[in-house]
């Protein structure tokens, strides 16, 4: 580890790509890691997408611009990993095996489940059926379409578990959206945290960790996870093989995976989202308990989609979506 | 001063017929470098790569895909849509450019509209979709709320011809104030009705213009893309979207050449539409022959 630092403090320099600060707490990871460290973070193309990542790997390697580490969606990971480097972290051991590549190409960093978001203004939702009854007309809204938006289609999959059907299926999602768009109560709206402000969009499928009050901005907002549909979906962390400063993106990811107080996993539980090492820190003590109350409780243990689960599900959004809800 | 004029333009037809006898075609090459490399050339590379596959090689039956059912509704709906806001931005803004060029040509309400036009006929995007979401949200709204206006096709017609109507007015204006006021008094003096002056003497005077205008308007709305996706995030209607989908769908339904493709049919789309402009075109403007 000390050699390491010394290495990434030699390179000064850290390159990372689509981190938005507001987004999981990275503003303060990124200040706290310069801090820590004095190594400067060059922060490109914050409200980038996965795909954009692993784009700017390609066409800038070689370059001292290039991206050194990524944060990325599982699809892309799995389709990339040609353009990684393998590192094992030291808390390697508290990381679920089915959470990383068995060589370290890849590892999940935190994620979330998939919740309704709620204006309080609706009392308390205890049941996906809720949202059918007319108080909620022209309110509910996805996260994009889901044949595009990876939130949408797992929010659409979420309602299909919620409504008995299994991970293997999301023709009870289409099914529930389809009751929903006849009741008169899906909203086509773009949802962002303008229009969750404006009241424009009352009720929002999304990551928990981008559904809370603190993230949208609005204080009288209410998450709701149904108990028989605990929906997850983490992001990975990848080292780029050619990465310009090769030392200091390993001391990141070193970073990100600490268990300390002031370290990534403790940093981003306080963002709202939820960290891989979240249940070995929960046994071993080193967990911020006070963020850790502040999720939304859960009940059940949660599903994550396989990649044939989620080809699937999409190949059957392609044809049958647009037809359910418009 | 006069003599000196004279002889200056008595001199020059000698020197330009000189200069012209020079290539002529030479003034137009950056004009035509323009088109090729920014009109010709993205349209070459659409064509080439609607008709391949993701690994490179020719996939002529991806022209198929055009007839699939799902496709063919994108398109459906892109002219629908089209066609609606268009009629309607022409056919108010033209009424509005009228009502205009009837006023003061100087008067100060003739300037504030022309400035509101210039401003308004650029304000599209999330920006309106927005302003509207708040002032006429679907469940809360400054003014009221309703959500009958984000029903596709008319109510997403109506938000365009919130950018339409300026634009028409902007365009049509020059062409009614070609309109002189002679013409008006000489058919009434030949004793032309006002529906016989409008039907014989103003309609076919300003046809071609009006056309020209529909069609520019016609465009306008089939290119627009982010008004719509604010507004019907959720479901692909219109071509764009589904490009957009083709071009950037993370959960795996994502397909270059067919977006290159989809890109091709709006090109037919408006190469259809430009022939029947023509057309149109041709009969309104007989008289100018």
């Amino acid at each position: 580890m000390a050699t390491l630092v010394k290495a990434a403090k030699a390179e000064g320099t850290l390159n990372v790509i689509a981190l938005p600060p507001t987004w999981a707490n990275y503003g303060a990871i990124i200040s706290d890691f310069q801090k820590t460290y004095g190594i400067k973070v060059n922060s490109a193309l914050p409200d980038g997408t996965s795909q954009q990542e692993v784009d700017a790997v390609k066409t800038e390697n070689g370059t001292a611009k290039a991206p050194d580490v990524m944060d990325i969606g599982m699809s892309v990971a799995l389709a990339n990993t040609n353009l990684f480097a393998p590192y094992q972290v030291s808390t390697w051991g508290s990381i679920p095996t089915a959470q990383k590549e068995s060589s370290g190409l890849w590892v999940q960093d935190y994620g979330g489940y998939m919740a309704v978001g709620y204006s309080s203004k609706f009392g308390t939702i205890t049941s996906l059926n809720d949202l059918l009854s007319s108080k909620f007309k022209n309110a509910v809204a996805l996260n994009g379409n889901p044949t595009s938006a990876n939130a949408a289609l797992n929010g659409v999959m979420m309602a299909s578990m919620a409504e008995g059907g299994s991970a293997s299926s999301i023709a009870a999602g289409v099914s529930f959206f389809h009751r929903l768009k006849s009741a008169g109560n899906f909203s086509p709206v773009s949802a962002t945290g303008a229009t969750i402000k404006a009241g424009t969009t009352p009720v929002v499928f999304n990551w928990d960790y981008l559904n809370l009050s603190s993230y949208v901005g609005v204080s009288n907002w209410k998450v709701f996870i149904p108990s028989n549909a605990v929906l997850g979906g983490y992001y990975a962390q990848a080292i780029n093989k050619n990465a310009p400063h090769p030392a200091a993106a390993r001391l990141w990811e070193e970073f990100l995976y600490s268990q300390a107080k002031t370290g990534g996993q403790n940093l981003w539980l306080q963002g709202g989202a939820r960290p891989v090492e979240q249940t070995a820190m929960a046994s071993n003590g080193s967990i911020d308990s006070s963020a850790a109350a502040l999720l939304p409780a859960v009940t059940g243990s949660p599903t994550f989609l396989t990649p044939s689960q989620a080809t699937g599900a999409a190949t059957y959004l392609a044809t049958n979506w647009a037809k359910a809800v418009s | 001063m006069a003599v000196a004029a004279t002889t200056k333009t008595g001199a020059r037809p000698s020197r330009a017929g000189r200069r012209l006898s020079a290539p002529a075609w030479v003034g137009t090459v950056p004009f035509l470098a323009y088109v090729a490399i920014f009109l010709l050339l993205p349209t070459g590379i659409v064509i080439v790569d609607a008709l391949k596959n993701p690994n490179g090689s020719w996939a002529f039956s991806n022209v198929t895909e055009l007839g699939n059912s799902l496709v063919r509704g994108y398109f459906i709906g892109s002219f629908k849509l089209c066609l609606i806001s268009s009629l309607a931005g022409a056919v108010l803004g033209a009424i509005l450019a009228y009502a205009i060029a009837s006023g003061d040509p100087d008067g100060a309400v003739r300037r504030l509209y022309l400035a509101a036009s210039g401003v308004l006929a650029q304000f599209g995007g999330v920006t309106l979709a927005f302003a509207f979401q708040v002032l006429i949200g679907p469940t809360v709204g400054l003014l009221f709320h309703a959500s009958w206006y984000y029903s596709f096709p008319w109510g997403i017609a109506l938000i365009y011809t919130y950018f339409q109507i300026p634009l028409m007015v902007l365009v049509f204006l020059p062409a009614i104030d070609g309109v002189k006021v002679q013409w008006r008094e000489a058919s009434e003096n030949l004793g032309a009705s006002a529906w016989q002056y409008w039907r014989y003497v103003g309609g076919p005077l300003l046809m071609p213009a009006f056309l020209g205008g529909l069609l520019l308007l016609f465009a306008n709305a089939l290119s627009a893309f982010a008004t719509i996706q604010a507004w019907e995030n959720q479901i692909a209607y219109i071509v764009p979207q589904q490009i957009s989908t083709a071009l950037s769908s993370e959960v795996g339904l994502s397909n270059v050449n067919v977006a290159d493709l989809l890109a091709l049919g709006m090109v037919v789309m408006v190469a259809i539409v430009m022939t029947g402009y023509a057309l149109l075109q041709r009969r309104a403007a007989r008289w100018l022959r």
